[in-house]
């Protein structure tokens, strides 16, 4: 990593989830962890999460998801990402996630996924190893 | 045609993705980091640049999305830089100001950047003012900067804005002598937001009582307004009230040009002093001189100050 540049994280809660404390868990670790996280808040339209990736040049996005809506939401954002050029960004996943759509969801582009019970330490470390390339 | 080249390019055709590449390059301070800044300055000077800062909690957030929002229905392109305190213990950041803005994100004509100071010491007034600059050059009307005005370097950050608008609330804990002196000095419009609360119109007496002590000679008197940014009430008021000023600004020739001078004079100082710095600190580490008079310095064999002394009368004489 050179001088001067810092991981810039997006923490994105897409659909209609009542409430981010898990996305909060991991947006302070990563914090601590001497990242940079935008987090935008409840409620964000797959548009809304992809104008921010584009605008705010993150690194990695975190889609933390808990009502099930994934399977909508996630080839949605992903197809918007794509459109933006934005595919050069790592993508992850948080939240509540049956262990049979995670194959489906990687196949769209979404590099892991994290499920109820994975440490702050390995997403950390995930993100610190698998960090993109920019060009 | 070169990577900077494209970037630019894009940016002054408003290409959002450019925008975004041109403040990251800025931001970690890359190689292209000067042909950028140069090639774009002389596109810069046309946007109305408005400075928000005030203590956290004050609604500064919401009220940027309101201001946005109604100069959006006026027509006008946007873009805001919210700047946000780096850790200094982790090096890292929540920047959430986006938050209190979720639905502009929407809105392609209002382009939102958040940066964090990263603590470089008034490097993040530079990283700041250049982010401004690259949203005025690809053709935003109004910039927005906001800021927390905690620090020396927020206040240096503001100085990039023609019109500086404190924002205070009532109960935060703080009274209104803990907007920092010299954010007082220099602000053009003041409000007070959550006006329902009590004590605002407490807050709106203690802050005329300050100005009517300060500046007699400054030609604009600022005022000090109430909102409630959560509702949009005094929204309107506060945007007749900014543009009042503006129209101040282009009306007061003497005075602009004057500002203007100003501005030029300290930021080429600026650049002077940390070009010399830097270039004469690598050479005086090269030699080795540098870390013999740490470890004197650290064995209290000598003071920084007598140290910098030695250090700088050695190139002297070398030059000689």
């Amino acid at each position: 990593m050179e001088k001067g540049r810092k991981i810039r994280v997006l923490i994105a809660k897409p659909g209609l989830d009542s409430h981010d404390r898990g996305a909060k868990v991991v947006a302070r670790a990563l914090r601590d962890a001497g990242m940079e996280i935008i987090y935008t808040g409840l409620r964000q339209t797959p548009e809304q999460i992809a104008e921010t990736a584009l605008q705010e040049d993150v690194d990695v996005i975190g889609l933390s998801i808990l009502s099930g809506a994934h399977k909508t939401l996630f080839p949605r954002i992903m197809k918007l990402l794509k459109e933006q050029d934005l595919t050069d960004v790592m993508v992850f996943a948080g939240g509540i996630i049956p262990q049979e759509d995670m194959a489906e969801m990687k196949k769209l582009g979404i590099k892991e996924i994290f499920g109820p019970g994975t440490t702050t330490e390995t997403i950390i470390r995930y993100v610190k190893e698998n960090l993109p390339k920019r060009s | 045609m070169t990577k900077a080249e494209e970037i630019i390019n894009g940016v002054l055709a408003g290409n959002r993705r450019s925008i975004a590449k041109a403040i990251t390059i800025i931001e970690n301070n890359e190689p292209e980091a000067h042909e950028l800044i140069a090639k774009i300055y002389p596109h810069t000077g046309k946007a109305h640049m408005i400075g928000i800062t005030g203590a956290g909690g004050a609604g500064k957030s919401t009220l940027i999305e309101k201001l946005v929002k109604e100069y959006r229905r006026r027509g006008k392109t946007v873009g805001v830089v919210a700047v946000d305190p780096t850790s200094p213990f982790s090096g890292g950041a929540f920047l959430g100001d986006r938050i209190r803005m979720q639905e502009l994100s929407a809105d392609r004509d209002v382009f939102i950047r958040s940066m964090a100071t990263r603590n470089y010491a008034g490097g993040i007034a530079k990283a700041t003012k250049d982010a401004a600059r690259i949203l005025d050059a690809a053709g935003k009307a109004i910039v927005i900067v906001e800021t927390v005005g905690a620090g020396q370097s927020e206040v240096e950050i503001i100085k990039v804005a023609q019109t500086i608008v404190v924002v205070h609330a009532p109960g935060l804990g703080d009274e209104i002598q803990a907007i920092k002196a010299g954010i007082m000095e220099i602000a053009d419009i003041f409000v007070v937001n959550k006006a329902d609360r009590e004590n605002a119109n407490k807050a709106v007496m203690d802050i005329q009582a300050n100005l009517q002590m300060n500046n007699k000679e400054n030609p604009w008197k600022p005022s000090v307004l109430k909102t409630i940014a959560l509702t949009g009430e005094g929204i309107p008021e506060l945007i007749e009230k900014i543009e009042e000023h503006r129209r101040f600004l282009e009306g007061n020739l003497e005075g602009r040009r004057t500002s203007l001078r100003l501005k030029a004079e300290t930021e080429l100082v600026e650049a002077i002093r940390e070009k010399v710095t830097s270039s004469l600190i690598e050479e005086l580490k090269k030699e080795g001189k540098f870390d013999q008079l740490i470890h004197e310095i650290m064995e209290k064999k000598t003071d920084p100050a007598s140290a910098a002394r030695r250090l700088l009368k050695k190139v002297a004489n070398d030059e000689a």
